[in-house]
């Protein structure tokens, strides 16, 4: 190991202690006098913001967007656009009713809300579908990070961030995981912050020079400039997929019951799309700086590690070395966070539905609680952990995309007509979901196989959301409207709960 | 060395038996499809739901089900007839014994009609007639006569067992009133006390305590809902604590750790302050010297885990054993119903566990799942 490494390596340690430390930090409360807390102690919705910022901003966002900016140009804004816009719609259609639902998981409220165990199960499965699509560029994100950071092999980071999650959720050691997830988002921005402002500094006292190719910047900088129609319809698709996706993210639905009622719920969304929206600003920014300084990353296919390169590549020495690792920690802060909150959501639907319900080899008992949600969390990890080694090079941000499109062709058709439509019905969910799934999955099977389809097919199959949702949704409507008579008894009910602002009630 | 301890559940087994039972089996397969409904009463939906299962038990080509006076439910063929179930049932409700119908009241003229002939058995709980069961066919034999006979008799059993199950939740129900109207005596006395001791050397003490007392008994007496947040009920457990600590100074020592994740859990009302109260009853009352009590509530990803420890005289396991069983006469006051609330709201598996051995304190866990189909706060 070189000199040089060291910073990234120290960078890397660090985060994963201060991260155990302080999940792991028990906040002891020993009063024998008269002032008590429980009432000041729910998670205000400030803090529980940044605890889904830091657990939303993945890797992709980190590392992923930056490069797509730096490669194929404008367009490829409307990532960061729809990944924060997600929380508007979020916020103005599930936020508040989702949590009076009083739902933990998704499961959860298609369960509350229809009634049927058989619309848990299919939400079950997807809930585990699209956490395993999302963890799967966190791995390989990891991966590439320590390649790039300290030269190590692309398995060691993925390896590292499995271990270090399953030790993490399983052992239940993250007490305090709401100031853990918050702890992550301010270090995520501070991560690339701070090197930016450097490197700002840096370029305007060069004279603010402009990108080395001129010729294609104008191309470059100007949306739809290339790709015409197909271009048109895979921007859309790409917009559909992070506008509707965002709500059924299973790990963003899970830190919704963390707000004590509707209203702090919303507020919370609020706060989350100012702290979204300040984060998204960077990327675009290290992009720019990127055609500047960086150009040779993308014509070697490296524009994935562009924003660990780009401080290096800036300032040679000392100074861009300890940068670098600054980022390289934001960016291992990313795939911690996301991973963990992603695992914790899949091995909970399979502590409950699956790992469960297994009988022990040879006994009768079966498992049950902490026992199956440990489990739970090894298979969770492990699976796409494995296939994350065994098929490299799926695209960072390419495969969060697909995730978003798979959330918005099923749980979004679910989640907007289950709050707002009374006619749902569990026959019409549970098709809806099937017609959205088995859509958006066949079309994810097919981009990832190696035989790649090429003109329209290839792009209505690469980029699905925008033929997936509304399939879904008049394939839910349709079957609900055709079984009439299964729309379940306390739908009036359930829905009058679900709007009624917590003021007005008794 | 605590005990840990719960109240027991047996496991059903999966044995399957051997093929010469099958037809025994299918008969009781379809009589257990038909039982959740009947369990429920009799009603037109209850009725609805089973009275397929009832037609296939007793193979007839119509089956209807009837209150005292009227149809509530019509399988098979030849519903037109529906309307005369009432003057059916009639005579049977009065002799309270399984007879023919009146087979003039079901001519008719429609082709192939089978409905020519009906036995009628009356649906009896508490020895109290409460509807029919009418078995319709072409020709009544001995045997369906004898199988409609039978199977009333099952569906009267059922009906009351519903009966019972509906008396249990109402006892239930009045436990917990009871539990909200009982404000232990001696506990309204004490803090009155200790508030008053306070008047002249600490009046805003003092008044601070005595709303506290109001706030704590408004929450104790409340008329509505089942169901409260674990917040609201920490709180209450919070002005409880207050004011013993009133009585007993810097003798009661409280620890409370609670993950911030956890309060907006759905809990049935009342289900942590009666474990406080043993706690403190046992910690402090029968000990000598200072008494520490710890209440933490856990994150568990889908579940919560609240924990309520005191380190005081601990408590003899067969007797806790007993409480939990629902035994009234031991002075756990709230543990058996507590425990029984819970396994009522989510299930067996979500039962109290309590670890306690004479002399080495006394460990109460609650596990509450986030999401239970039905429960909110």
């Amino acid at each position: 190991m070189s000199l040089d490494v060291v910073p990234g390596v120290v960078a890397v340690v660090l985060v994963t202690a201060v991260t155990l430390a302080i999940g792991t930090y028990r906040q002891r409360f020993s009063r024998t006098t008269s002032d008590f807390f429980v009432a000041s102690r729910t998670v205000r919705p400030g803090l529980n913001a940044s605890a889904i910022g830091g657990e939303y901003l993945s890797g992709a966002s980190f590392l992923g967007i930056a490069g797509l900016l730096l490669v194929f140009g404008a367009d490829m804004l409307w990532y960061p656009v729809g990944f924060t816009a997600g929380y508007l719609v979020l916020l103005v259609l599930v936020a508040a009713p989702l949590r009076r639902s009083g739902a933990y998981t998704l499961p959860d409220f298609a369960e509350a809300r229809l009634g049927s165990r058989g619309v848990r199960a299919a939400c079950s499965v997807l809930v585990v579908a699209v956490g395993w699509l999302y963890l799967l560029p966190q791995f390989e994100g990891a991966g590439l990070t320590l390649a790039a950071a300290v030269g190590a092999p692309r398995w060691v980071g993925a390896v590292v961030v499995g271990v270090v999650v399953v030790v993490g959720v399983g052992s239940g050691g993250m007490r305090a995981i709401t100031f853990v997830q918050a702890f992550q988002y301010w270090l995520k921005l501070t991560a690339l912050l701070v090197p930016l402002a450097v490197l700002i500094v840096v370029w305007v006292g060069e004279g603010a020079p402009g990108p080395v190719a001129a010729t294609d910047t104008a191309q470059w900088s100007l949306p739809l400039a290339a790709g015409g129609g197909a271009g048109l319809y895979a921007t859309y698709s790409l917009i559909v997929a992070t506008f509707l996706g965002t709500m059924g993210l299973p790990h963003v639905a899970v830190r919704f019951y963390t707000n004590p009622d509707g209203g702090a719920a919303r507020r919370t969304t609020l706060v989350v799309l100012v702290l979204l929206g300040v984060f998204y600003l960077l990327p675009p920014a290290y992009a720019f700086l990127g055609r500047v300084y960086g150009e040779s990353l993308a014509a070697a296919g490296r524009s994935d590690v562009m924003v660990l390169e780009l401080p290096r590549l800036v300032l040679p020495g000392v100074g861009g070395e300890l940068l670098t690792a600054l980022v390289t920690a934001g960016a291992f802060a990313a795939f911690l966070s996301t991973s963990s909150g992603l695992a914790v959501a899949v091995a909970g639907v399979l502590g409950q539905d699956v790992t469960g319900r297994l009988p022990l080899l040879g006994s009768r008992t079966r498992l049950d609680g902490v026992p199956a949600f440990r489990l739970g969390a090894v298979i969770a990890v492990t699976v796409p952990l494995g296939v994350s080694l065994l098929v490299p090079d799926l695209g960072v941000a390419r495969s969060v995309g697909l995730a978003f499109a798979m959330a918005a062709s099923t749980f979004c058709p679910l989640l907007v007509l289950g709050i707002w439509w009374r006619g749902l019905t569990a026959p019409g969910a549970v098709a809806g979901l099937v017609a959205g799934g088995l859509g958006c999955g066949g079309a994810i099977v097919t981009t990832f196989s190696p035989a790649r389809l090429s003109g329209w097919a290839g792009v209505l199959l690469e980029q699905p959301a925008a033929w997936s949702v509304p399939l879904a949704v008049v394939v839910m409507v349709g079957v609900s409207l055709a079984t009439r008579d299964r729309v379940p008894p306390h739908a009036g009910r359930f829905l009058a709960r679900l709007h009624t602002p917590e003021s007005v009630r008794t | 060395m605590r005990t840990r301890i719960r109240h027991g559940v047996p496991r059903r087994g999966t044995d399957l038996g051997s093929e010469a039972d099958r037809a025994t089996f299918r008969t009781l397969h379809t009589a257990s499809l038909a039982s959740p409904a009947l369990r429920e009463g009799l009603t037109v939906a209850s009725a609805g739901r089973s009275i397929k299962h009832l037609r296939a038990l007793l193979g007839a080509p119509a089956v209807a089900l009837t209150d005292t006076s009227a149809a509530l439910g019509w399988d098979g063929e030849g519903e037109h007839h529906a309307g005369v179930c009432g003057a059916l049932a009639e005579p049977v409700v009065r002799h309270g014994t399984t007879r023919r119908g009146e087979a003039a009241l079901l001519s008719c003229d429609v082709l192939a009609c089978p409905v020519d002939e009906v036995v009628v058995a009356p649906l009896v709980v508490d020895e109290r007639v409460v509807g029919t069961l009418q078995a319709f066919t072409t020709r009544t034999t001995a045997g369906l006569a004898r199988a409609t006979d039978e199977v009333a008799r099952w569906v009267s059993g059922q009906l009351e067992l519903a009966e019972l199950d509906a008396s249990r939740r109402r006892l239930m129900e009045a436990e917990v009133r009871a539990m909200r109207a009982q404000i232990s005596p001696h506990f309204i006395y004490n803090s009155l006390g200790a508030i008053a001791s306070f008047v002249r050397t600490d009046p805003d003490r003092a008044r601070e305590l005595l709303l506290e007392f109001a706030d704590f008994t408004r929450y104790s007496f409340r008329r509505h809902g089942d169901f409260t947040t674990l917040a609201e009920e920490l709180r209450s457990v919070e002005r409880y604590l207050l004011l013993e600590q009133a009585r007993f100074g810097d003798r009661l020592q409280v620890t409370l750790n609670v993950a911030p994740e956890v309060l907006g859990v759905a809990v049935p009302f009342l289900c942590v302050q009666p474990l406080v109260e043993n706690a403190v009853r046992h910690g402090l009352e029968a000990a000598e010297g200072v008494g520490h009590i710890r209440i933490v509530a856990h994150d568990r990803g889908t579940e919560a885990l609240i924990e309520v420890e005191d380190d005081g005289v601990g408590e003899d396991p067969e007797r806790v054993r007993r409480a939990l069983a629902g035994d009234a006469d031991l002075d756990s006051v709230g543990l058996g119903n507590v425990d029984a609330r819970l396994r009522t709201t989510f299930g067996d598996d979500f039962g109290l566990v309590v670890e306690t051995a004479p002399g080495a304190g006394t460990r109460v866990l609650v596990r509450v799942p986030k999401f239970a189909p039905g429960v909110s706060a």
